[in-house]
């Protein structure tokens, strides 16, 4: 009976745990309910903080037309299918699976419910799937133009990135980073630190202080909060190029500028979509010139030269004069990647595993 | 990246003792706990509420002094709450200690809101004169903060007054045989409430130091996982500060090694690196177990057992 009375208590404080906001309630029988689902908490400053300003956006743009709930900090494993199945109970009926790793689950739980709609951040759905959509930004387009502005700014010519996990959504970052890096300071390197978690601040600031102490002067991240790195890196006087959030405020000595989702106008447009009945299953991915992934301010250190630079090649992104992937490309064994002329596909960018020349450090082999 | 070799091994030695001080604070108050007979696996969770406990006081009070003060007794509270159900109520303390760790977890999690991306003031590092000027031990102990100096002084002291004084002997005979220390005149339920609530106190100041001296500043689940590595070292350490102390280094080293090994480029999966520490953790854990298997053990006697006096 003990055993039985601590396995309630324990399930009590599991479910405590997590935490369900919820948006205004409509009260109308026509209401769209959308559901989205985090693997962080919202308030990081990062990437599930965008999202979940994205889904305000959402909930004030439509008013009387959707009903909108966040269920965040849900690991990705078979916990997010029971998450996704209760909204479905509650009548939602177009759910936003946030992160990497919920793809697999969703593909399970899209195939018992035909009549909800999946809208996937990322990955690639295969064409006979009819309910689920993906959509992501390129957030590689910002990526490469802060590594002109990082390029221009080292002195040291060594910048280090750290990064979660080496999936291949990073792996373009690192590679669009490096290549905008390597198209002003040809001798630039960049340095990965891998710290095996989305979210580990301590062992962010050490990897933080590991590569400033090996001799890089700027640092990047990838990770679910840039703060722990953009902390570190002004308290030991080293630059930073930040991610999800601006936090030019934050570090006023070392900020250069960052890279920025902005998820509100692509959830409405989504989600007006599915209102208006046009909503159609696919993968889409929108460049600068669609604005939903934007460069954040830049730093006061950057000189009006580099940032005129930086905006020319945003420009140029906007109007596909500049393409990231575009061949022909090597990568860092010297082995050819994308063919000259040719531009990288979907499904090369998605299942990208390997690196540019110029960037050092340690990937799984595939 | 050209960087001297020697360079290299001198920085990693830094970041080690670094990466491994949060871990020995809490190793060492778990040591003074389990002595008494008590089981605490709720370090994580009572990591996590000092964690949380420190940034919250030292943004209100603009103190770090404070904020540590604070996140200690926030430790010290749930020590107590966890003897209380430990001996009072007789609870399962593995159970009790695992509710602890989700209860800490959330607790710290929800009141944790408002403070994440709070900018704070943070313990700052204070290189010790004369001693940092030391040619390699200096970079390596002695250019640190006071948390990691307080460690050089508590490591033997622990070890002293655990085997050297009245005190500890009390402590050791309430975790060994708490009847006949009771039949000695020792009040058992009292030394065990004061060895639990102590012990809790020093994991809230071990979780404190990731949040005002590492990470500067809250996160939710900062601790990622330390706290149970604290229990793993307790046993590797077999109750004792100075093995305590060598098992945390060798976590942290592990940790500072990885990082810097990817920094300086080697070509291994960061994977296989990222496993280092822990890996280390138990292989030193299955070593230092199966060496004693015929020597007396040092698990103390009635660890875990609830003490019920004779009527």
């Amino acid at each position: 009976m003990k055993g039985l009375k601590i396995a309630i208590v324990v399930l009590g404080f599991l479910f405590l745990g997590t935490n369900v906001l919820s948006g205004s309630a409509a009260g109308q029988k026509s209401v769209l309910k959308v559901g989205f689902i985090t693997v962080g908490p919202v308030n990081d400053w990062g990437y599930n903080y965008a999202h979940e300003q994205g889904r305000k956006y959402l909930q004030s743009a439509l008013p009387g037309q959707v009903e909108t709930t966040i269920v965040e900090k849900i690991p990705e494993s078979a916990e997010v299918e029971r998450v996704m199945e209760k909204m479905i109970a509650n009548g939602v009926r177009l759910i936003f699976p946030t992160s990497y790793g919920y793809f697999e689950p969703t593909l399970r739980v899209a195939h018992r419910h035909p009549n909800v709609v999946f809208e996937c951040c990322g990955r690639v759905v295969p064409d006979n799937i009819k309910n689920i959509a993906t959509y992501t930004p390129k957030i590689y387009e910002p990526m490469y133009v802060t590594g002109i502005v990082a390029g221009r700014m080292t002195k040291k010519n060594n910048i280090g990135f750290i990064i979660g996990h080496p999936v291949p959504l990073i792996i373009q970052d690192i590679n669009a980073f490096t290549l905008g890096l390597r198209s002003v300071n040809p001798n630039a390197k960049v340095h990965v630190v891998c710290t095996n978690s989305w979210s580990d601040p301590p062992t962010e600031a050490e990897a933080a202080k590991g590569l400033i102490e090996s001799g890089v002067d700027v640092l990047t991240m990838h990770l679910d909060s840039p703060i722990t790195v953009v902390d570190t890196a002004e308290k030991y006087g080293v630059m930073t190029v930040g991610y999800h959030a601006d936090l030019k405020q934050r570090a006023p000595k070392g900020w250069l500028t960052g890279e920025m989702w902005n998820w509100g106008p692509l959830y409405v447009a989504i989600t007006k979509s599915v209102l208006k009945h046009t909503w159609k299953p696919g993968n889409y991915r929108y460049g600068m010139k669609d604005g939903y992934c934007k460069l954040s301010s830049f730093g006061s250190i950057v000189p009006a030269k580099v940032q005129l630079e930086a905006l020319k090649a945003v420009s140029n992104l906007q109007d596909r004069s500049l393409v990231v992937f575009k061949g022909p490309l090597t990568d860092r064994d010297g082995k050819e990647r994308i063919a000259k002329g040719k531009i990288a596909d979907l499904q090369t960018l998605e299942t990208m595993n390997w690196l540019v020349p110029g960037v050092e450090g340690v990937l799984d082999k595939h | 990246m050209n960087i001297e070799l020697s360079e290299f091994l001198i920085a990693v030695a830094a970041g080690m003792v670094r990466s491994a001080t949060p871990v020995l604070y809490a190793t060492l108050g778990e040591i003074i706990t389990e002595r008494s007979g008590i089981l605490n696996v709720g370090l994580e969770g009572i990591m996590l509420v000092g964690a949380f406990t420190g940034v919250a006081i030292t943004y209100q009070t603009h103190s770090v002094g404070l904020g540590l003060v604070a996140a200690m007794i926030a430790g010290l509270l749930l020590g107590l709450f966890h003897a209380l159900l430990a001996i009072y109520f007789q609870a399962n303390q593995v159970g009790v200690g695992i509710a602890m760790t989700i209860f800490g977890t959330g607790l710290s999690a929800y009141l944790g809101m408002d403070y994440v991306g709070k900018q704070i003031n943070t313990l700052g590092t204070f290189k010790l004169p004369l001693l940092s000027d030391i040619p390699v031990i200096g970079p390596i102990f002695f250019s640190h903060d006071i948390l990691v100096y307080a460690t050089f002084i508590l490591v033997p002291l622990i070890a002293f007054i655990i085997n050297r004084t009245r005190l500890g002997l009390t402590l050791r005979a309430v975790g060994e045989e708490p009847r006949s220390a009771a039949a000695a005149g020792i009040n058992v339920e009292l030394t065990r409430y004061i060895a639990t609530a102590c012990g809790a106190a020093l994991a809230g100041l071990g979780g404190a130091y990731l949040s005002l001296a590492y990470a500067q500043g809250w996160s939710e689940n900062i601790t990622a996982g330390r706290g149970w590595i604290a229990v793993g070292l307790v046993l590797f350490a077999s109750w004792n500060p100075f093995r305590a102390l060598i098992g945390a280094y060798l976590f942290g080293g592990a940790i500072s090694l990885q990082l810097r090994l990817q920094a300086a480029g080697l070509d291994v999966s960061p994977y296989l690196l990222g496993m280092l520490p822990y890996v280390l953790v138990i292989l030193v854990l299955s070593i230092s177990t199966a060496r004693r298997k015929n020597a007396p053990s040092s698990v103390p006697t009635a660890l875990g057992l609830p003490y019920i006096p004779q009527v």
